[in-house]
């Protein structure tokens, strides 16, 4: 059974998601998703103790051996984003009984679950394989069911919304298929191992050269690097506000994954961060991903859309640590993108909320919540300290780790640039506080109360681990640390 | 009652927040409520007393809390800096709440259950600065006072207070996490530790221009001392009711700000190194001018608070000077003045607000005559000035004495020139209050002329008569805190294990 858990992490959703069909029954459908969804976090944590006590995991699917058949191979690196994924997907999912009753209609609750697991098998799945090609039918699979997710959205904005991710995440999943296909063809190979290997005696030709760049700029698209980040914005914005939680605290991360298993693991540090000018180029884009897309949260109206340029100001964040190109950066990279979701999952399910009594999240109309829903609110000012970077939340760890690996670096202005973002972080989180605690409360709030407990939990549990994962860090010190460690070795 | 010297100091962090349950248990009843943040005020400085008593017997107490970063550790340990701060915290906030069970009666405020918990949030969260035992803890804590005392900055919850809030945390927050969280990252970085370990962590390979630019971010990181160009948030704060400015004045949070400055020079830099930063020249003409531009602010303000905000800038830069000075004398200097300054701001404060609860005046300009209405809060204000001003009997004599003697000893005549300036502006904008109040004097219009005695509500007048005594006895017996400011730089880190649990 145990040897069977890198399979499983990804089966179990991905059959659990037509069992749902069968049920119909949403509320049933409901619990049935949450145990799923439950069963694949035991699972991560299991595959946890077996990479720390036996190092890389090699799963044969269906038994047929490594370059031909397909692999699941779990190192450091993706069993700590399977954790972080399984973790925020079941978390998440808890409070969808509750607040998919104001967004989304009866009769198409139970086609949110089934693109709600099959997104999160989508999402494992690209974790855990070992094969390229793979890597693309797993993102498919996301990808597809995540542009119903946010359709299924009450705004008809949200049609637009998923149409125009449609358009742009297609465009991203061509180009690594294309990226994928050429090195196919200079290499007779998927195993990403295994390209690793054959890689070497090709790199230096322009069909490898395209094959980068090709995946490079599709993955970029895909995890919404500024300039490329136009999608997200409308999408988290109008898709509803749970599946904006689910999506902000996992699905960037995947894509930031894709890069980093690409840019390390197949092409090797040595070829794409030192050959190729990639380092100068992530450097640029993610300052200014930092400094204009927080520049574009503090005049937004909508919260929602607030915080999903926050999002892509935190990606300009994770993109930085890895532009700094040591093993510091790599693990600054990582834990933002742990500390990240925790962040975003309990800010967007404070929104849900929000949503779920106001049925919409404009900032105007949120004056004086914080008397109404003191809880909500209160949920929001930490989430947002930790966006900001204070002591004892997660944010405060992956800054400390971000500026330290630029400081070793020599790279001064860069940690300027950093901690200036948490001062215009400072700036968007409080216009959000001033209006909820200082403003009269608005005539269509007066009979508005705390919202029920079925959101709050899942809530607060997030706000929680936000705290605990800020006092506490040695899980994802540790692990990161491992990963970025073993991910620079195996450049070498 | 036997208690661990470690029990003993975790409980001095854990009897405020005991405070904060127990006051949101009682809610509902405001003279239980009330009773609770006294008592412990009391029994707080009843357990730094011991603190204080177990040191003089060289029984240090430390504590291990958890790591929360590698090699980063929360801890805690007793040094004859932190006893001095903490003596003077834990001995204001009983003070203080007497004074604001009295005021914030009598103005009516809402709230008050939020005022004191925040209040209790604040102390606590000052107990855990002064016994840092590195610079990671203190930063913690540092920024947690910030984020607690917000609330009571904005207490009233109007626009002004919300305008004044977002001064006084977005210059708090900004100078902390751009200036405070870089320099201790660099230092970490650089010196591999972030102890306070007597005379400095820095290695000679450290180079000097990363010392320069370190000094430069501290002391402009650590926002709580206003140094000049970052002092706006201090006036902004100014819309808080006026036990809250009691509060950011004299027990916790300006005084939180200076002690860091003297706890980096001594810990983490080092006075020997210190002395050689290129640096400190610079930035010790800073400080003289903030103390000066300061005063000569506070001279054309009318309102009274703001006049006192200001006069408390000025003041702060005395204590970044005797920081800079690099003495032993600008130590014992700087370190005094925090406790002189506290007693005699806090009574000035406490003045300032007992005018505006019984006469409701806010302008200096209206306080002529007020004397033979509230003789005793004048003659309170009275002492306090003197102390502000540093002539005897006020217990300011000492600490402007020997920042006199620091500046001389180094040579530094533009810090002597600048304190004997500000003296003079001292008297200028402090004293004619006073003596107006008493003797306004045919010339002028006599704003009050009622003869009647009507002074602040009993507990509130109790309180600033309490802290003018302890101006003058601050004069009369400044022995206690002298020896602990002479005992700062001979701390000599050896008897830690003694009591190390």
């Amino acid at each position: 059974m145990l040897a069977h858990l890198p399979v499983l992490q990804v089966i179990v959703p991905l059959i659990a998601a037509p069992c749902c069909l069968m049920i119909r029954s949403p509320a049933v459908v409901g619990r049935f998703v949450q145990l799923a969804t439950l069963a694949t976090l035991i699972i991560s944590l299991g595959l946890v103790r077996e990479v720390l006590e036996q190092g890389v995991l090699s799963y044969a699917l269906g038994g047929w051996q490594a370059p031909w058949g397909i692999e699941y191979r779990i190192d450091p690196l993706n069993v700590y984003l399977l954790v972080l994924v399984s973790l925020l997907g079941t978390i998440v999912i808890f409070a969808a009984p509750t607040s998919i009753k104001s967004e989304i209609a009866e009769d198409k609750q139970t086609y949110f679950y089934v693109a709600y697991l099959l997104c999160f098998a989508g999402l494992l799945g690209i974790l855990a394989t070992g094969d390229a090609f793979n890597v693309f039918v797993f993102l498919e699979i996301s990808s597809l069911s995540s542009y119903t997710l946010i359709a299924l959205g009450q705004d008809r904005r949200a049609l637009w919304a998923s149409y125009q991710y449609l358009i742009m995440g297609t465009i991203g999943a061509t180009f690594i298929l294309i990226g994928i296909g050429l090195m196919y063809m200079m290499t007779g190979t998927l195993n990403m191992h295994d390209l690793a290997t054959r890689l070497d005696n090709v790199s230096e030709t322009n069909t490898i050269f395209t094959a980068f760049a090709f995946l490079f700029i599709g993955v970029c698209l895909k995890l919404a690097l500024f300039p490329l980040h136009l999608w997200l914005p409308n999408a988290y914005t109008y898709a509803p506000s749970l599946v904006t939680a689910f999506l902000a605290a996992t699905a960037t991360k995947v894509a930031i994954y894709i890069l980093l298993r690409f840019v390390f693991s197949v092409f090797g540090a040595e070829f794409s961060l030192t050959y190729l000018p990639v380092r100068e180029i992530l450097l640029v884009l993610g300052l200014m991903g930092v400094v204009f897309a927080s520049t574009v949260a503090i005049y937004q109206t909508n919260v929602k859309k607030l915080f999903a340029y926050s999002s892509v100001a935190q990606i300009g964040y994770m993109i930085l640590g890895l532009s700094i190109g040591s093993a510091a950066g790599l693990m600054a990279t990582l834990l933002h993108m742990f500390n990240h979701a925790l962040m975003k999952g309990a800010l967007f399910l404070a929104l849900t909320s929000v949503a779920f009594r106001l049925k919409q999240t404009n900032l105007t109309n949120m004056a004086g919540i914080g008397r109404q829903m003191p809880l909500t609110m209160a949920a929001v000012v930490v989430g947002g300290l930790s966006l900001i970077g204070t002591p004892l939340t997660v944010g405060f760890i992956s800054k400390w780790y971000l500026v330290l690996a630029a400081i070793e670096q020599g790279w001064w202005p860069l940690a300027f640039v950093v901690l200036f973002g948490s001062l215009l972080a400072l700036i968007y989180v409080w216009r959000i506080v001033e209006t909820a605690y200082f403003q009269p409360i608005s005539a269509e709030l007066s009979g508005v109360r705390e919202a029920p407990v079925g959101i709050l939990v899942p809530m607060w549990v997030l706000v929680l681990l936000n705290i605990y994962f800020g006092i506490d860090s040695q899980f994802t010190v540790s692990l990161s640390e491992l990963a970025a460690h073993s991910l620079y070795l195996e450049g070498r | 009652m036997i208690l661990s010297l470690a029990v003993l100091l975790q409980l001095t962090m854990i009897v405020p927040l005991l405070a904060a349950v127990g006051l949101l248990v009682f809610r509902r009843q405001p003279n239980i409520r009330e009773a609770v943040t006294l008592i412990a005020g009391v029994v707080l400085f009843v357990l730094v007393l011991q603190l204080y008593a177990n040191y003089q017997r060289n029984l240090i107490a430390n504590v291990h809390w958890l790591e929360i970063l590698p090699g980063l550790v929360l801890s805690f340990r007793v040094e004859a800096l932190s006893l001095m701060f903490a003596l003077i915290a834990s001995l204001l906030w009983p003070v203080t709440t007497l004074y604001a069970i009295g005021y914030m009666r009598a103005h009516e405020e809402e709230n008050q259950t939020r005022f004191y918990l925040c209040f209790a949030l604040a102390i606590a969260a000052t107990m855990a600065i002064c016994f840092s035992a590195n610079l990671f803890t203190l930063f913690i804590f540092y920024e947690l006072l910030t984020l607690s005392t917000y609330p009571l900055v904005t207490h009233a919850g109007t626009e002004e207070a919300k305008r004044g809030g977002r001064t006084y945390l977005g210059i708090l927050l900004s100078t902390s996490i751009v200036f405070f969280l870089l320099a201790i990252i660099v230092t970490w970085v650089y010196a591999g530790t972030l102890d306070f370990l007597p005379g400095g962590l820095f290695t000679d390979a450290t180079p000097q221009w990363v010392l320069s630019v370190l000094l430069v971010l501290f002391f402009f990181g650590v926002g709580k001392a206003a140094l000049m160009p970052f002092h706006r948030w201090l006036p902004a704060a100014m819309v808080a009711p006026t036990p809250v400015s009691a509060l950011l004045h004299a027990v916790a949070v300006v005084k939180a700000g200076v002690f860091t400055l003297l706890k980096i020079s001594v810990f983490v830099f080092g006075l020997d190194l210190l002395a050689e930063i290129q640096a400190t020249q610079w930035m010790l003409y800073l400080a003289g001018a903030s103390v000066l531009l300061a005063s000569l602010v506070a001279l054309r303000q009318d309102n009274l608070k703001k006049r006192l905000a200001y006069s408390t800038i000025g003041q702060l830069g005395y204590i970044s000077v005797g920081a800079l000075l690099a003495t032993e004398l600008g130590i014992i200097g700087g370190s005094m003045h925090i406790v002189a300054h506290a007693f005699g701001k806090i009574t000035l404060f406490f003045c300032a607000g007992a005018i505006l609860v019984a006469a409701h005046k806010t302008k200096v300009s209206e306080l002529r005559g007020i004397g033979a209405q509230m003789p005793i809060t004048m003659a309170a204000f009275f002492i306090a000035s003197l102390s502000i001003i540093g002539v005897p009997p006020g217990g300011g004599t000492w600490s402007k004495w020997y920042l006199m003697l620091g500046s001389l000893e180094s040579g530094q005549w533009f810090i002597v020139i600048t304190l004997a300036l500000s003296t003079l502006l001292n008297i200028a904008y402090l004293l004619p209050i006073p003596i107006l109040a008493f003797f306004p004097g045919g010339g002028g219009r006599v704003v009050i002329s009622s003869e009647q005695i009507k002074e602040a509500p009993l507990p509130a007048l109790l309180a600033l008569c309490l802290t003018a005594t302890l101006s003058i006895l601050l004069f009369l017996y400044p022995q206690p805190f002298y020896g602990l400011s002479q005992a700062i730089l001979a701390d000599t880190g050896a008897p830690y294990a003694i009591a190390g649990n």
